[in-house]
């Protein structure tokens, strides 16, 4: 068994890299939520987002935050002109995983065709900064981006809660018939929602740049757990994705100090099989 | 059958006899190594991607999880083979069967839960297969190091490697195209089709559904698991993360979805189309921009062929004939017979039903008879119980407390389907057809399940009959989306008659239909009466009720308030209280 000092920095480290699956889980939760629409190439954007971050702080010396700047509303174009697809289409649940795992590939190629296959890294001199906290260390760059992902979502369930175009939404969910006939423009809103939910793949993005080592086949590595954090957080919660997103990457982070790196996936999936088949009241 | 008919239907036989002759003799032909592996790579998709679509195609549960039974074929074939010297060709049918108990297992939780259907049935595989994917990497089965399969000795059933694996895999295809063409064409793939577009009415219909999925899932896993076995020996080299891959479920799904997930010969259109494809671009040279067009066409393809490439051009096809012969459609007049008398025998026997949802008594203490040929009007107001009365004689409910016989025998506590099978049939207030089947296979589900076990062609009379009884002649090739509401009501009809029930559940057939509609139905259900069945009708129309019925009950907030014939009845001012209020009983 590891000592205390092990488990909690294993802790700490865990809840710190979940943050990243619940920034991941915010967009893709959004669109699957509430237009019904799986969007598998959200991580296919995110990691567009992060060589392009990467390319223009490495070779044109751009701080990450500029390149964000840019990133984002690009991003949020190409969510609006993939929903214009979807929308023109009139494309059912199914048909939007394949789509988008069909856009997936594409941008796979296209990120390899210039990128090469090559593994990459960003180097930045605050990349290894870390506070310190009694025995434990955390993560600058790890805490930033709870931080903003924190945010995001906090201001994502406010926006959905509080204000009428967060209501509506919400109600188009449940029944777009029914929402319609109340007045709510639900196809506007879509649009409005798509961007979004890309935009955060943006977001995601840039911290992938500064966090992770980038390879096109990393595309397709957090897919799995990722979804998982989906749904144990609720479709179209973003709160509950980010907590998700933490008690996943917690609990994996924990299995791999108490047994073996290698059987970290047992874990998110357990949870979310568990989670499936119990279907507890509290979700 | 005319002679002229008989010569598209020998069509696809010739070409498949064909195509078996010239596929089994082209390895002699004597060409290049690679023609042969990159035969065996279609033959490979063609298998896997048709298996996937017998469950998730057929039955429309919808998996990720098809690397799972894959990937625990290949291992099953690796660990036999490597550490247990046992010879490849053996381990292929152990590779089978424990991929499809692996099946039966999951099956067995997951279908017994009504929630996971659609995507949530979906994600729960894919997960499946992470943690599968996990547990050979971290035991000794694979230990992460990886399964060398080079010193297992290859059958010599071919003078080369590559012959041998090319025949092995056409085998395979052969056969998972053949179970697949046999289960599109059976009982079990009828009623995978219904469980597709509507699982409580297949049930309701007398389709065993969990039995069904079942078999679906053990078959497509063990297919699954056979592929993987002879897939192990082809890589040569097996790794968790080369086997449990994403993209091999993903793939599968493209492929089936591309051809045609709910034809049998669908999922081979796209697997050969997409194989051949990525083979041609990768195999010149620009691997990366092939994938890329690859993507591109599937984009296009899934937006402008949803259903897929097979149906569409069965679409056109069919077409294309029904401009040619333009059937007359013909309203047949419902013939009135004259009513049989009331019979002494008890059909329907219901005693202290009671029903509870949560806090929610909806049915409380209901105790019924109907005697044999008799009409009763079930009435009441909004919630009294009347639906959920019919929900529980269907048994799409279980009961709370109480009895139900039919016929003598008790039916209380049977599945659904088992109580279609004992002779009652059910009308749903808003219609419920199957929406992807014609009219006639609707009508020839509910004749196959709910009746006796007859010839094909027997059914296919007895479909025709009950909708040319029904006045729905003319229409056996439409689908329920083309029928207007008074037709597809009808077609509810016609397929609770195909079953030949001994008990007719009718719930509110008459409600949304207009004077006209209503006097027609009045006079079928009359007409149904005249051929034996005993009928129990919710409805909310007065006319027609007191028109119809023989009795009528009175249902007030789940318990039996009147019962008797329909002018004392509806003349009690305790029943026009519960109705009107009090004020208009006096």
């Amino acid at each position: 068994m590891p000592s205390a000092t092990l488990l909690g920095q294993a802790l700490i480290s865990g809840v710190l890299a979940g943050g990243m699956y619940g920034l991941l889980a915010l967009g893709l939760s959004l669109s699957w939520g509430l237009l019904r629409l799986v969007n598998l190439s959200h991580f296919a954007l995110a990691f567009l987002a992060a060589y392009i971050v990467y390319d223009l702080g490495t070779n044109y010396h751009v701080a990450p935050w500029w390149s964000a700047m840019m990133v984002v509303p690009a991003m949020f174009l190409i969510g609006v002109a993939q929903h214009w697809l979807f929308d023109k289409f009139k494309v059912n649940e199914l048909a939007s995983l394949l789509i988008t795992f069909s856009f997936a590939m594409i941008v796979e190629a296209g990120i390899q065709l210039h990128w090469t296959a090559d593994y990459r890294r960003f180097e930045t001199h605050y990349s290894t900064w870390s506070l310190r906290a009694g025995p434990f260390y955390i993560p600058v760059l790890e805490l930033v981006l709870c931080i903003v992902a924190g945010i995001l979502a906090w201001g994502t369930w406010l926006w959905l809660r509080k204000t009428y175009v967060g209501k509506a939404l919400r109600a188009s969910a449940e029944d777009a018939d029914i929402a319609a006939a109340f007045g709510i423009d639900h196809k506007k809103l879509a649009y409005l929602l798509s961007g979004i939910g890309a935009a955060y793949a943006g977001v995601a993005g840039t911290f992938i740049a500064l966090i992770a080592t980038l390879a096109p086949a990393q595309i397709w590595a957090w897919l799995g757990v990722v979804f998982a954090v989906v749904i144990i957080g609720r479709l179209g919660n973003p709160l509950g994705a980010l907590f998700a997103g933490m008690l996943i990457g917690a609990s994996e982070s924990l299995a791999m100090a108490v047994l073996s790196p290698a059987w970290a996936p047992v874990v998110s999936f357990s949870v979310l099989i568990v989670i499936l088949l119990w279907d507890p009241d509290w979700l | 059958m005319t002679s002229a008919n008989a010569l598209p239907s020998a069509l696809p036989r010739l070409a498949a006899v064909l195509g078996i002759a010239v596929f089994a003799i082209l390895p002699t032909a004597g060409l290049p190594a690679f023609y042969d592996s990159f035969f065996y790579i279609v033959f490979f998709w063609i298998s896997l991607s048709t298996s996937w679509a017998l469950l998730s195609g057929f039955a429309g549960y919808f998996s990720l999880g098809h690397a799972a039974f894959f990937g625990v074929g290949m291992y099953t074939t690796a660990t036999l083979t490597t550490q247990f010297q046992v010879p490849f060709l053996a381990t292929v049918p152990a590779a089978a069967a424990v991929a499809a108990l692996l099946g039966i297992g999951i099956g067995a939780v997951v279908f017994r839960l009504k929630r996971l259907r659609g995507e949530l049935f979906a994600l729960l595989t894919l997960a499946v297969t992470f943690v599968i994917a996990t547990i050979i990497l971290n035991t000794p089965i694979d230990g992460g190091a990886g399964v060398f399969m080079s010193a297992v000795p290859m059958p010599d059933i071919m003078p080369t490697q590559t012959g041998t694996i090319y025949v092995l895999g056409f085998v395979m295809c052969a056969a998972t195209l053949a179970i697949a063409w046999k289960v599109a064409h059976s009982r079990l793939g009828m009623g995978l089709f219904a469980i597709h577009d509507d699982e409580d009415v297949a049930e309701a219909k007398g389709v065993p559904t969990f039995r069904y999925k079942m078999a679906a899932f053990a078959l497509s896993a063990g297919i699954a698991g056979a592929v993987g076995g002879i897939h192990a020996m082809y890589v040569g080299f097996l790794t968790v993360g080369g086997t449990f891959e994403l993209t091999v479920p993903l793939y599968v799904v493209l492929m089936s979805v591309l051809g045609g997930s709910r034809h049998w010969f669908g999922p081979t259109v796209g697997a050969a189309v997409i194989t051949t494809l990525l083979y041609a671009f990768i195999s010149g040279g620009e691997a990366m921009i092939g994938r890329a067009i690859v993507g591109l066409i599937l984009i296009v393809a899934i937006l402008w062929l949803p259903d897929g490439v097979v149906p569409a051009v069965q679409k056109w096809f069919r077409k294309r004939k029904a401009s040619e012969t333009e059937p007359a459609a013909s309203i047949v007049p419902v013939v009135t017979a004259p009513a049989r008398p009331v019979g002494e025998r008890t059909i329907l026997e219901v005693r202290g039903v009671t029903k509870r949802f949560g806090g929610l008594q909806a049915l409380d203490g209901v105790d019924l008879d109907v005697r044999e040929g008799e009409i009763l009007g079930l009435v009441g107001p909004n919630g009294s119980g009347k639906t959920t009365l019919i929900n529980v004689i269907s048994g799409f409910y279980p009961l709370s407390s109480g009895t139900i016989a039919v016929d003598g025998a008790q039916i209380g506590h049977l599945p659904a389907h088992e109580v279609a099978g004992r002779g009652v049939a059910r009308t749903y207030q808003i219609p419920r057809p199957f929406v992807n089947m014609t009219v006639l296979d609707n009508v020839a589900l509910a004749a196959t399940f709910g009746g006796p076990v007859r010839p094909a062609a027997e059914v296919r009379d007895e479909a025709v009959h009950w909708i040319a009884f029904t006045g729905l002649a003319g229409k056996e090739q439409a689908l329920p989306a083309e029928l207007n509401l008074h037709e597809r009501k009808f077609l509810e009809l016609a397929r609770a008659l195909a079953a030949r029930p001994k008990l007719l559940l009718l719930d509110e057939v008459l409600s949304g239909l207009n004077p006209a509609e209503v006097d027609n139905a009045i006079r079928l259900v009359r007409a149904i009466r005249a051929q034996g069945a005993t009928i129990v009708f919710v409805e909310h129309l007065m006319r027609a009720v007191v028109e119809l019925s023989d009795r009528i009950a009175v249902l007030n907030e789940g318990k039996l308030f009147a019962l008797g014939a329909p002018r004392e009845v509806m003349r009690d001012p305790r029943v026009i209280s519960i109705y009107l209020g009090k004020a208009y009983a006096a």
